[in-house]
């Protein structure tokens, strides 16, 4: 009736029990949240060769997409600034990393969200056809697409032998069966590497943000919100706002969401609203002159993977006795120097530096003349205390040196990739580069160069920290050793104060006390006399 | 006819004192916090010192409250009137007669005209002049963010600053001198002993 062989029957059916159980809720979980499974797809069934076929397979299901993302940004890489009027976007602006796209093509349009755009005289739309969008760089879901860094925008196609290895192509029908929604991968395998390398460019967006713990970013952390890139940057028929050519600097509109009326892309106070600050009214009132970013994102190349902040292109082309180029490592083990590119700093964990800014970006174009007795901003920005759509910023500002005209005074194009004689980074001749870009790109050119100091800013605005990480008030409020020095247009608790008045008030402070004193002696001096007199 | 005896007499209630030395307390407390704010010392991290000095402000706003119905109910703000009538002899009490040993203070110090001319003159400089300077300017400093609402665009953080600042320096001047002026009774520790234990030798009131 009861012997110890059930004793531990019980308890083992109880665990196979809990086991199938658990099993099972597994199982349901692992049941796709898509209505579509993309395997099962008739058109999806075939042999792609090309990236072109797979957009054509996309298209017969998805028909309007690529007319959609023909009118984008990411596509056109024009950008007509609203408030400015001015022409920017990749197509036409410079920058102070690698310079401009255009005489570069295939390599800088290996980001391009297009197969082959291999000229900037000519728009992408005129250059390509729909068939030649790019569906899968950003929903690959396999992590095996990518796209070549210099063929264009291209896959990889062919079997290539690299440092003696086989490397195969990416598996496009594989590839087509599983894509996806857009995750933080897929944006980052463009937004990541921007500037030639991994968060070379931006400081706040690299490789650590594809899988980043919550002390780097609470928002896309798996142990935090584990947000995507397209939470914020809610895309609407394949147009992905947040522009940083036109920003929203300041949201007045609070607590809102996709569905109702945002129209750029989320701002912090479209969850969080203007006054999130529950336990601290003080901080609260902060908002209406700081950004969110300045206290919450208290460094920036904070993941582990530096970003660039000195390029100085005057110093390339340097080769080793035997005329190879030179690749030259600092202690930290980042690049400092290459023949190719020149002179380099890398920093990890980077204080941002801040101003006010209204978020309207206006670019030095090709075409601007410039005053060459002054460092050069590349871009540049309104804002100040007193406007209601200026915030306090924190940004990552860029340094350098960079070509330009010096008898027309503009900047010059750079022709640093491609298969010619002229390309910088095969022939070392900068007269050569330059001239060949200025022809290719019909930039006037008197032919005379020399290099400039530039500045870039760019705003910082991932990579936001946990809340106790955020900057304390000392951090501002302090005098002479403060982030915020120099920051005109506030009077600042801690970090102002009046001399004159200091000198008045102290001095009042010390004749009182020179005055007491001197009453006290007389006092003391009187009192001891009288006693003499009663003595006597 | 007035008497001229002196009697041991309550001068300063219970209420009074409580109200004289919390309100001393945090007066100093709030200017140690407030030059802290101010960059003068560096002793307190401006988040605390920030912190503390709004605290203070809140708990002396609140002492206030209770001290002006103290004042209102109980007739002692007649304590304050000025008057000019014995000013000068006590002006010159402090200035030259105190330098002479036999010289006695000019002032006939009853239980309900306990202060001289001269305190009257300087504690209704302090509450008329110096504090309602220092808590608007405070208030606004602290409410800073509520000016548009109050129809205070136009206003500069920087003025009000300025002039909590100042008032502020006042008030240290102020603070200085009293307690000096505290230590120049005869016995030198008589007022200190009234203000704490209520009693001291005054004149009777004429009836």
């Amino acid at each position: 009736m009861f012997d110890a062989g059930n004793i531990f029957k019980v308890p083992i059916l109880a665990l196979i029990g809990g086991f199938l159980f658990i099993s099972m809720v597994e199982a349901e979980t692992n049941i796709s949240k898509s209505t579509a499974d993309h395997s099962k797809f008739k058109e999806l069934q075939q042999e792609f060769k090309t990236g072109s076929e797979v957009t054509q397979a996309c298209l017969v299901c998805h028909t309007e997409a690529a007319k959609q993302l023909m009118k984008t940004t990411h596509w056109t890489w024009e950008f007509n600034h609203p408030v400015t009027g001015e022409k920017l976007g990749k197509r036409n602006v410079l920058n102070s990393f690698c310079g401009n796209v255009a005489t570069n093509e295939p390599r800088c349009t290996s980001c391009h969200i297009g197969y082959g755009w291999k000229d900037m005289n000519q728009a992408s739309s005129e250059a390509l056809s729909e068939y030649d969008v790019d569906c899968l760089v950003c929903h690959d879901t396999t992590r095996t697409y990518s796209k070549v860094a210099t063929d264009a925008g291209h896959p990889q196609y062919e079997d290539k032998i690299i440092n003696g290895k086989k490397v195969l192509p990416p598996d496009l029908t594989k590839i087509a069966q599983h894509v996806g929604k857009t995750k933080r991968e897929n944006c980052g395998a463009c937004h990541f590497y921007g500037g030639g390398g991994d968060g070379v460019k931006h400081g706040d967006l690299d490789s650590s943000l594809v899988n980043p713990p919550r002390a780097l970013d609470v928002h896309m952390s798996k142990d935090g919100a584990n947000m995507t890139c397209a939470t914020c940057h809610n895309p609407d028929a394949h147009n992905v706002p947040g522009s940083r050519y036109a920003t929203k600097a300041v949201d007045k509109d609070g607590v809102d969401t996709p569905a109702n009326h945002y129209k750029d892309h989320t701002t912090c106070e479209s969850c969080h609203n203007a006054t999130p600050h529950k336990d601290n009214q003080k901080l609260n009132d902060h908002t209406d002159k700081v950004a969110c970013q300045t206290c919450h994102i208290p460094e920036f190349a904070r993941g582990g993977v530096a970003t660039k902040t000195w390029w100085d292109w005057s110093a390339a082309g340097k080769l080793d006795t035997n005329g190879k180029p030179l690749s030259i490592k600092d202690e930290h083990g980042h690049l400092s120097y290459l023949s190719t590119k020149g002179d380099f700093k890398y920093e990890e964990n980077v204080v941002p530096s801040y101003a006010w800014f209204d978020g309207q970006m206006s670019y030095t174009l090709r075409d601007a003349k410039l005053d060459d007795t002054k460092v050069v901003a590349i871009n540049h920005f309104g804002g100040s205390a007193d406007d209601p759509n200026s915030r306090l910023w924190p940004f990552k500002v860029m340094h350098g040196k960079q070509p330009y005209d010096t008898k027309e005074k503009h900047l010059l194009l750079n022709h640093v990739f491609g298969q010619d004689d002229a390309s910088f980074w095969d022939n070392f001749d900068w007269a050569k580069a330059l001239k060949f870009a200025a022809e290719q790109s019909g930039q006037s050119y008197s032919g005379e160069f020399g290099f400039i100091e530039t500045t870039m800013h760019w705003p910082i605005t991932h990579m936001v920290a946990p809340k106790d990480e955020a900057l304390k008030c000392d951090h501002c409020h302090v005098r002479g050793t403060g982030r915020l020095e120099g920051i005109e247009g506030v009077y600042l608790p801690g970090r102002d104060h009046f001399p004159i008045l200091s000198i008045v008030g102290w001095s009042s402070v010390l004749l009182t006390l020179f005055a007491i004193s001197l009453h006290a002696i007389f006092r003391i001096i009187s009192s001891s006399r009288g006693e003499q007199g009663h003595d006597k | 006819m007035t008497n001229s005896e002196k009697n041991k007499t309550m001068i300063f209630s219970r209420f009074e004192r409580f109200w004289h030395w919390t309100q001393a307390i945090l007066i100093m407390f709030m200017m140690f916090t407030g030059f802290g704010i101010n960059g003068a010392h560096h002793l307190l991290s401006y988040e605390m010192a920030a912190i503390a000095h709004r605290f203070a402000a809140w708990a002396l706003m609140g002492l206030w409250v209770f001290a002006t119905f103290w004042m209102v109910t109980t007739g002692e703000w007649k304590q304050f009137i000025p008057t000019t009538r014995k000013l000068l002899e006590v002006v010159r009490y402090y200035s030259v007669d105190m330098f002479k040993p036999d010289a006695v203070h000019p002032y006939r110090k009853t239980r309900k005209l306990k202060h001289n001319p001269l305190q009257r003159l300087g504690y209704l400089g302090l509450m008329l002049l110096i504090l309602p300077t220092i808590w608007i300017s405070g208030l606004l400093y602290l409410f800073y963010n509520d000016w548009p609402s109050f129809g205070l665009e136009n206003l500069q953080l920087s003025q009000v600053a300025f002039v909590h600042v100042a008032a502020a320096f006042a008030m240290l001047v102020f603070f200085i001198a009293h307690v000096y002026l505290a230590f120049t009774a005869k016995p030198i520790f008589k007022n200190i002993k009234a203000m704490l234990n209520g009693y001291e030798e005054v004149y009777p009131d004429d009836t």
